[in-house]
């Protein structure tokens, strides 16, 4: 509902707060502009009645002296019946220039307030501020949700650069146009005289002395009157004797005799003018030229939030697929049930529709939230694809549907599978889905096969579940779901050295250039993104849509992208590379992977790898210029042929970069294995983790097994278990 | 630039009590560039000393603005008794004002003033003092700060 309203108010009034903000912005120089240029006021204790002699003096026929809130003074005057205005240098009475109200300024405010349209665009300009004050109070329950509650609302923001810019930007912003918004229909009111009105306008006397020739600097009521609480004084009309002066201070307004130089009426601001000019100072900043600033950076805010909302809704329009033709729900066999926020996991539900169709089966599919057991009288089984949204909360398109499940008396007689869509970046990875199962548990919901899950949109995950999937329904079943692919840039290869060729492990470290991609790319977001070491390296070989991911061993500061391959006798994609030489191309993206990286701390790290494990291993020794203690244990199969990295590894120990590598070489006569080296270490690693260290894992799933087994019997003397430290963020494995 | 002719009032009757007899009177103005938003203004007639004598036209269409015009507002403290009432005139444009005048304010040492305001300018309280005399009918009168002419007919 909140989502849905943000959505909708912000498409509609994206073009109108873009206008809105940027002329805003513009706008919240100006007194900062003008207090600069404002001649200084040196004399303190200077009155209005010595300033308007100083400025009579020169321009007999003054005709009103206005102070501006930035301190400007600003004298009107005739001269041979010609018009003219300057600004007024305080301490001479002399103009310094001639005084214009600046046209550009002129026609930003009237674009700002009424987009040159007169009173209908002030309405048009009100109802875009009112879209503001909505979308800002929606944002923050929407914050507040994603983050996983108000306590965590100022937690670092995840998601994609789209997504963390818009929830940065608003949590920057969000103050600001909140009080801008409501300052700007406040005003709104005052401008169509909705508000009362109490501004100072006293009665004009009925009798003045008539006498005249009085100079202001001896005028009782004006000599006491000290400059800076001035506003406006205005001069009797020439040759009438009737007229008065009227003075406009901070205080409230009156009228002056110009023979006697006493107060005839006077009328203090009235209440409601004084919150009207407070309102007015909150929302132009005239007066407070440090808060104006503060306020326009503040609003600088909105249009990245409106070019991101955008962009936000347009990718969850693209990645929302038409879905193939099904059957009614009464006549289907399989259920798809889709609980998607952004709307990418109902590409899959309909790779795996058109997959089911294909091997027989009447396929319906509908959004999760429309859960209704009773009508699937035919279902043999319900297929439950679920996101997850925030910190374990139901996606958009499934609220209501554990609700729905807890409330069934008995469990639907089709059995379930549920397959969870997240990325791991996130803690509460694919917590709805488990959720789903926990509660089909209670339920007593038979399950077709487990619960499995897709990291970041995997298509290879996904193939997986679906293969097993097939097996429980008797057929084979493909599902070759082709995502959104990242956009890809082209690598050239500057660099390669090859290992291992002796002991029938085939391996080279392959350095490209980074490409080069404009500035105007980048803006577009089309650029090379900045990556470290551990991120990943997608690169899609000829021939295949989908592509494989390899570890990076450097990041954007070494100046190239660096990777590790071993050759696969029947591999697609690491022949390909295999077969590169200097100056082919590829192409590659950048995947981020923040969940394999060392912690921002001082404490020591222990990496552990083995052949191309050490790839993303020997990219943090690289970045170590803070020379945290860092060791290495390195699995190879001998020394002469397929040591990678080796004279690096030497150099960055003399570097101070890595305190200690610990080989294992299982091709020698003496067969080692990193697992054992650690467990001749037990003592220094034990010592190492109850001081904090933080454990980095990489490479193959067997040598991963080992070390984990080598690492509980190290730690249980301590009373550590390897599962506590992997909860904590200390023990980090990329395996494959 | 292209002049746009406004016209802003229909017809409005300016009769002092106890007269009959009364004609027709076109007033034509025309403002100068002067480079800022639509002027605000208020036509009305007052003897030769400045003494009100009523409201022929005040235009603008935000009434809280009105003690913009002071020397308007000090003879009526902002009595609408008898105006006429309208948008206010961009720079450069034309207006034009038909209204009936009692004949025994021709020749008899009345004015027609009007007062003058632009936002974030200055006011210009009696921009034009035109006094009514038959010989001053189809003559072109200049104003001082935003009116360039006026003509009465």
């Amino acid at each position: 509902m909140i989502r849905a309203l943000h959505k909708y108010i912000g498409l509609i009034a994206a073009v109108l707060l873009l206008v809105l903000a940027l002329s805003g912005v513009a706008l919240s120089v100006v007194p900062a502009w003008e207090k600069i240029k404002a001649p200084a006021l040196v004399e303190t204790k200077l009155t209005v009645g010595e300033l308007a002699a100083r400025i009579a003096v020169h321009y007999p026929e003054v005709e009103q002296i206005r102070r501006a809130p930035s301190g400007q003074i600003t004298a009107y005057y005739y001269a041979d019946d010609a018009p003219g205005a300057v600004v007024v240098d305080p301490a001479t009475g002399l103009g310094l220039s001639d005084y214009e109200f600046s046209p550009v300024v002129r026609w930003l405010k009237d674009l700002h307030r009424s987009l040159l349209l007169g009173d209908g665009g002030r309405l048009t300009m009100a109802a875009g501020a009112g879209a503001l004050l909505l979308l800002s109070i929606s944002g923050v329950f929407l914050i507040a949700r994603r983050m996983g509650g108000w306590r965590k609302v100022f937690s670092p923001a995840r998601g994609t650069l789209a997504t963390r810019l818009h929830v940065e930007a608003g949590r920057l912003s969000i103050l600001g146009l909140a009080l801008t918004s409501v300052t700007a229909l406040y005003m709104t009111l005052g401008t169509f005289e909705i508000l009362p009105q109490d501004v100072a306008n006293p009665a004009f006397p009925a009798e003045v002395s008539g006498e005249t020739g009085l100079g202001t600097a001896q005028m009782q009521a004006l000599n006491h009157v000290p400059v800076n609480q001035l506003r406006s004084l205005t001069f009797p009309y020439a040759n009438d004797a009737t007229d008065v002066f009227t003075l406009t201070t901070d205080n409230g307004k009156g009228y002056i005799d110009q023979g006697t130089g006493k107060i005839l009426a006077w009328e203090d601001a009235g209440t409601w003018q004084k919150v009207n000019e407070f309102i007015y100072l909150l929302h132009t900043g005239k007066g407070a030229w440090l808060w104006g600033l503060l306020l326009g950076l503040m609003v600088s805010g909105a249009p990245v939030l409106a070019v991101t909302g955008l962009v936000l809704w347009w990718k969850a329009r693209q990645a929302r697929p038409s879905l193939p033709k099904g059957v009614a729900a009464h006549k289907a066999d399989t259920i798809i049930l889709v609980g998607s926020e952004a709307g990418s996991t109902w590409g899959f539900a309909g790779t795996l529709m058109s997959g089911l169709t294909a091997n027989g089966h009447g396929v319906y599919a509908a959004p999760l939230s429309r859960f209704t057991p009773d009508k699937y009288s035919n279902a043999k089984q319900i297929i439950v694809l679920a996101a997850t949204y925030g910190n374990g909360e139901a996606p958009a398109s499934a609220k209501g549907f554990i609700d729905k499940l807890s409330a069934l008396k008995q469990a639907p007689a089709a059995r379930l599978a549920v397959l969870g869509f997240g990325d791991r970046q996130f803690p509460a990875y694919c917590a709805y889905a488990e959720e789903i199962i926990a509660q089909a548990k209670e339920t007593g919901w038979e399950l077709l096969l487990p619960m499995d899950t897709v990291d970041q949109q995997s298509p290879q995950d996904f193939n997986r579940w679906g293969n097993a999937l097939g097996q429980v329904l008797g057929h084979e079943l493909e599902l070759a779901h082709v995502p959104v692919q990242p956009r890809t840039h082209r690598l050239k290869l500057v660099s390669r050295r090859d290992y291992g060729l002796e002991v029938q492990a085939p391996t080279a470290i392959l350095r490209f250039a980074v490409p080069r991609t404009g500035l105007l790319n980048c803006l577009r977001g089309r650029g090379w993104k900045h990556f470290k070491a551990g991120d990943l390296l997608g690169i899609i070989p000829d021939s295949s849509d989908v592509a494989r991911l390899y570890s990076l061993a450097s990041s954007t500061q070494d100046g190239f992208v660096e990777i590790c391959v071993r050759k696969h006798s029947h591999g697609l994609c690491s022949g390909q590379l295999f077969n590169l030489a200097i100056g082919d191309e590829i192409s590659a993206f950048i995947r981020p992977n923040p969940a394999f990286a060392p912690a921002k701390n001082r404490k020591p790290v222990i990496l552990i790898g083995a052949g191309t494990g050490i790839g993303p291993l020997a990219g943090f020794a690289r970045a170590n210029h803070k020379k945290r203690p860092m060791q290495l244990y390195f699995g190879i199969r001998h020394p002469d042929s397929d040591y990678l990295y080796q004279d690096e590894l030497g150099l960055w120990q003399s570097e101070g970069k890595l305190q200690k590598v610990n080989l294992a070489a299982s091709r020698v006569k003496q067969v080692d294995y990193v697992q054992h080296v650690l467990q001749r270490d037990a003592a220094s690693v034990a010592a190492q983790i109850k001081n904090g260290a933080q454990i980095l894992v990489c490479g193959g799933r067997d040598m991963a097994a080992g070390v984990a087994e080598a690492l509980q019997e190290i730690l249980a003397p301590h009373g550590l278990e390897p599962a506590q430290l992997k909860a904590q963020g200390r023990y980090l494995e990329d395996v494959y | 630039m292209k002049k746009i002719l406004t016209t802003l009032a229909l017809t409005t009757a300016l009769v002092i009590p106890g007269s009959v007899m009364a004609r027709t009177i076109t007033l034509t103005g025309a403002l100068k560039n002067y480079g800022g938003d639509g002027a605000y203004l208020a036509v009305y007639v007052t003897k030769e000393n400045g003494d009100f004598v009523g409201t022929v036209w005040v235009g603008g269409g935000k009434s809280k603005y009105f003690d913009h015009f002071t020397h308007w507002y000090r003879a009526t403290r902002g009595d609408m008794r008898y105006a006429m009432t309208g948008a206010s005139v961009g720079a450069g444009r034309s207006f034009e004002i038909t209204f009936d005048l009692a004949d025994a304010l021709i020749d008899s040492g009345y004015q027609i003033r009007i007062d003058a305001s632009v936002e974030d300018m200055r006011d210009a309280p009696s921009d034009i003092v035109i006094p009514i005399t038959s010989e001053n009918f189809g003559v072109t009168n200049s104003g001082r700060r935003y009116v360039r002419s006026v003509v009465l007919q």
